[in-house]
């Protein structure tokens, strides 16, 4: 019900934004939605493991992700707020509704498909993230907004229809043995039965499909393009929430699977993909001169890893989940520290930046703290996960592997170092014009403080009860 | 009579494969769209009328008549060059789509599921697959429409093979087309269209690393 009475609710405030030109009331409908979203969020934890308007379970996995998802929305809200209010001379009352509605539908999307027990039902939010998502990228109406948006709706076009084919695979599978729903939960209680030939064709194209949203090889293309091109705000979203929302697709399929004999054989696709994927991070890595594209690209490189401790077993599957929440935690500070770059800069090329500690102190510390989480060095939260990972990987003896990976990583390491270390310390460019740079509230950085500590600290001295969850979600597997 | 309908479908990614104008593309959609009417008339015998209706209607109004329409509004309007620009020749298409459909056949003659209809699995991979070698293989971003339109199609055909026992699964492919429709056509060709006269892809490279 709670659900319905939300999805309503959204609908309207969304109506309202597009519809509304005044801004007072805008930003009232934005708070209200942020209301909400704490507010169904802290329903949805207190009742746990409930099954909602038949398609909707509360379960743990579900509920760790939408908490995240409520914890980040509300700095996302209020730096969009500032992005759109500052420095930013071509906003209409018109974009600025759009922009907010495209906001609200991307974030209750992610958050209702997290919660959804049912694979078609997944689906359909997942067609609504990308229907939001292209907005938000195509804020600035011009032609590399377009580009951007073109190939991101395009290849998740096709990325949703291999998940299609995915579930009519899935449904063949179940044909036989004569199940008619299609539920997770009843899919995963009746593993034995299943066709295992259909089965894995339709993990192969479901696998494939939502590697759109996750960001991994072969699909990761789109969403790089996207994060670069979205206003930077949006771009923390859909580096966090939204490769949340492929975690979940894979995590739920792979739960059905991991009963299966073809366990074994999902480890090794998904390795691979897993492998390829933060392959490319390192090359990229390596020579990018994008600041944004490169924050992108470090976003790939931690979903592989993810999907390696899903894929090692053992701990590295309590690991992957502990990752992908700090991830989504660490990723949207350096986002949301992104604009000030920007407004300092006025470029996103690392040709143009330096010495960004002597305009603006406390973004550049930020910048800095966020580079050594994002890069899982310790004092990191990161650190906590990735080591596990590496663990998980050692103990499923795939030494070459963690070999391959480690070496790639430390490649990873070193183009992000670089970047960022001309970013804060090298001489700023002779070029650049230094009257108008702007005077920059410290407060602004704030929230990318809080967020980068809460990382720090619920990886070091977790709460019992989100070990518990996290516990919970990987019985799904285990 | 309904495999004579999956083979014609099959028979026009053949024709497909050597089309050169645009609008010989769009005649082609439409013929599919119509052969999908059929089809699925003849197929889902075991749905209940209202939903066989919405099915049926959504195959003739969306894939016959709405798209290949507004496609055809979108190259009047922005005054698109009629030919299709493939950087491979006909001969060459030719030759792969039929690879395509052997491989399809040999495909599923591997299959051993009695549960499972071959012909249309066979026509709708190997729709599927056209439908990905025409987006790789044309040079305009309204071809690779067109090669999406088709992939949609062969994904209709396998949700039909299952319809009688899942409608709901064919009434999400209907979302996935209108979605699909709506937002790639609707939206966006508009507006490249605007931004961007006779659209091809070699203008849309900027974004790299």
């Amino acid at each position: 019900m709670i659900i319905g009475a939300f999805l309503a609710g959204v609908l309207l405030i969304c109506g309202c934004l597009i519809s509304n030109r005044n801004k007072f009331v805008n930003y009232l409908l934005v708070v209200l939605f942020g209301i909400m979203l704490l507010a169904f969020g802290a329903y949805q934890y207190n009742n746990l493991n409930t099954i909602q308007l038949s398609f909707f379970k509360s379960d743990s996995l579900g509920i760790l992700l939408l908490l995240t998802l409520c914890f980040i929305s509300v700095p996302v809200l209020f730096h969009s707020y500032r992005y759109i209010e500052k420095f930013n001379p071509d906003e209409t009352p018109r974009s600025r509704g759009l922009f907010f509605a495209a906001m609200v539908l991307l974030i209750s999307a992610c958050g209702v498909a997290y919660l959804s027990n049912h694979i078609a039902v997944t689906w359909i939010f997942v067609e609504l993230t990308t229907l939001s998502a292209s907005v938000l990228i195509y804020h600035h109406r011009n032609i590399r907004a377009l580009e951007g948006v073109w190939k991101y709706v395009f290849i998740c076009a096709i990325s949703i229809t291999f998940i299609y084919v995915g579930i009519l695979f899935l449904s063949l599978s179940l044909k036989q043995a004569g199940i008619d729903d299609m539920s997770f939960d009843s899919i995963r209680a009746n593993y034995n039965k299943l066709n295992l030939f259909w089965l894995k064709l339709s993990f192969l194209f479901i696998f494939t499909g939502f590697t759109a949203k996750l960001g991994l090889v072969p699909m990761f293309t789109a969403g790089v393009d996207a994060k670069d091109k979205a206003p930077a705000p949006a771009g923390a979203l859909l580096a966090s929430i939204l490769m949340n929302l492929g975690f979940v697709g894979i995590y739920r399929v792979y739960a059905i699977i991991a009963h299966t004999p073809l366990h074994s054989w999902a480890n090794t696709v998904i390795i691979i993909a897993a492998l390829l994927s933060v392959f490319v991070s390192a090359v990229y890595m390596t020579r990018i001169r994008n600041i944004k594209r490169m924050l992108a690209y470090s976003g790939i490189e931690h979903m592989g890893l993810v999907m390696l401790g899903l894929a090692a077993g053992g701990v590295g599957v309590y690991a992957a989940i502990l990752h992908i929440i700090l991830h989504t935690l660490v990723k949207p500070a350096l986002f949301l520290q992104y604009n000030q770059i920007y407004w300092v800069f006025q470029s996103k090329s690392i040709y143009d930046v330096g010495n960004y500690f002597k305009y603006n102190k406390t973004g550049a510390i930020v910048v800095l703290l966020a580079f050594i989480s994002a890069t899982a060095m310790p004092p990191s939260g990161l650190f906590v996960s990735e080591f596990l990972i590496f663990q998980a990987l050692f103990q499923a003896h795939y030494i070459l592997i963690l070999v391959t990976v480690l070496i790639l990583l430390t490649l990873i390491i070193w183009g992000f170092g670089s970047n960022t270390f001309k970013l804060l310390f090298s001489p700023s460019p002779e070029a650049m014009d230094k009257s108008t740079i702007p005077e920059i509230n410290p407060w602004e950085s704030f929230s990318q403080y809080v967020l980068l500590a809460v990382a720090v600290y619920i990886a070091y001295n977790p709460p019992q009860r989100f070990v518990e969850l996290i516990q919970d979600a990987v019985k799904l597997i285990q | 009579m309904i495999d004579i309908l999956l083979i014609a479908l099959a028979m026009t990614l053949l024709y497909m494969s050597i089309a050169n104008r645009l609008h010989t593309y769009l005649r082609i959609l439409v013929l599919q769209g119509f052969i999908l009417f059929g089809a699925t008339y003849l197929t889902l015998t075991d749905v209940n009328t209202v939903n066989l209706l919405l099915i049926m209607l959504e195959t003739i109004v969306f894939k016959a008549i709405a798209v290949p329409w507004f496609m055809n509004y979108i190259i009047k309007r922005n005054k698109i060059s009629r030919s299709a620009e493939p950087y491979l020749p006909y001969f060459v298409s030719l030759l792969i789509v039929t690879i395509i459909i052997v491989l399809a056949i040999i495909l599923s003659s591997s299959i051993k599921d009695a549960n499972l209809d071959k012909t249309y699995f066979v026509v709708a991979l190997s729709t599927m697959f056209t439908g990905l070698y025409l987006i790789v293989s044309r040079k305009k971003i309204i071809t690779h429409v067109v090669g999406y339109l088709v992939i949609e199609n062969g994904v209709f055909v396998l949700s039909l093979a299952v319809g009688n026992e899942m409608p709901m699964l064919v009434n999400l492919g209907i979302m996935l087309d209108i979605f699909a429709s709506v937002l790639i056509l609707g939206i966006f060709f508009n507006k490249i269209g605007d931004v961007i006269k006779n659209p091809d892809v070699d203008l849309l490279n900027t974004l790299r690393d």
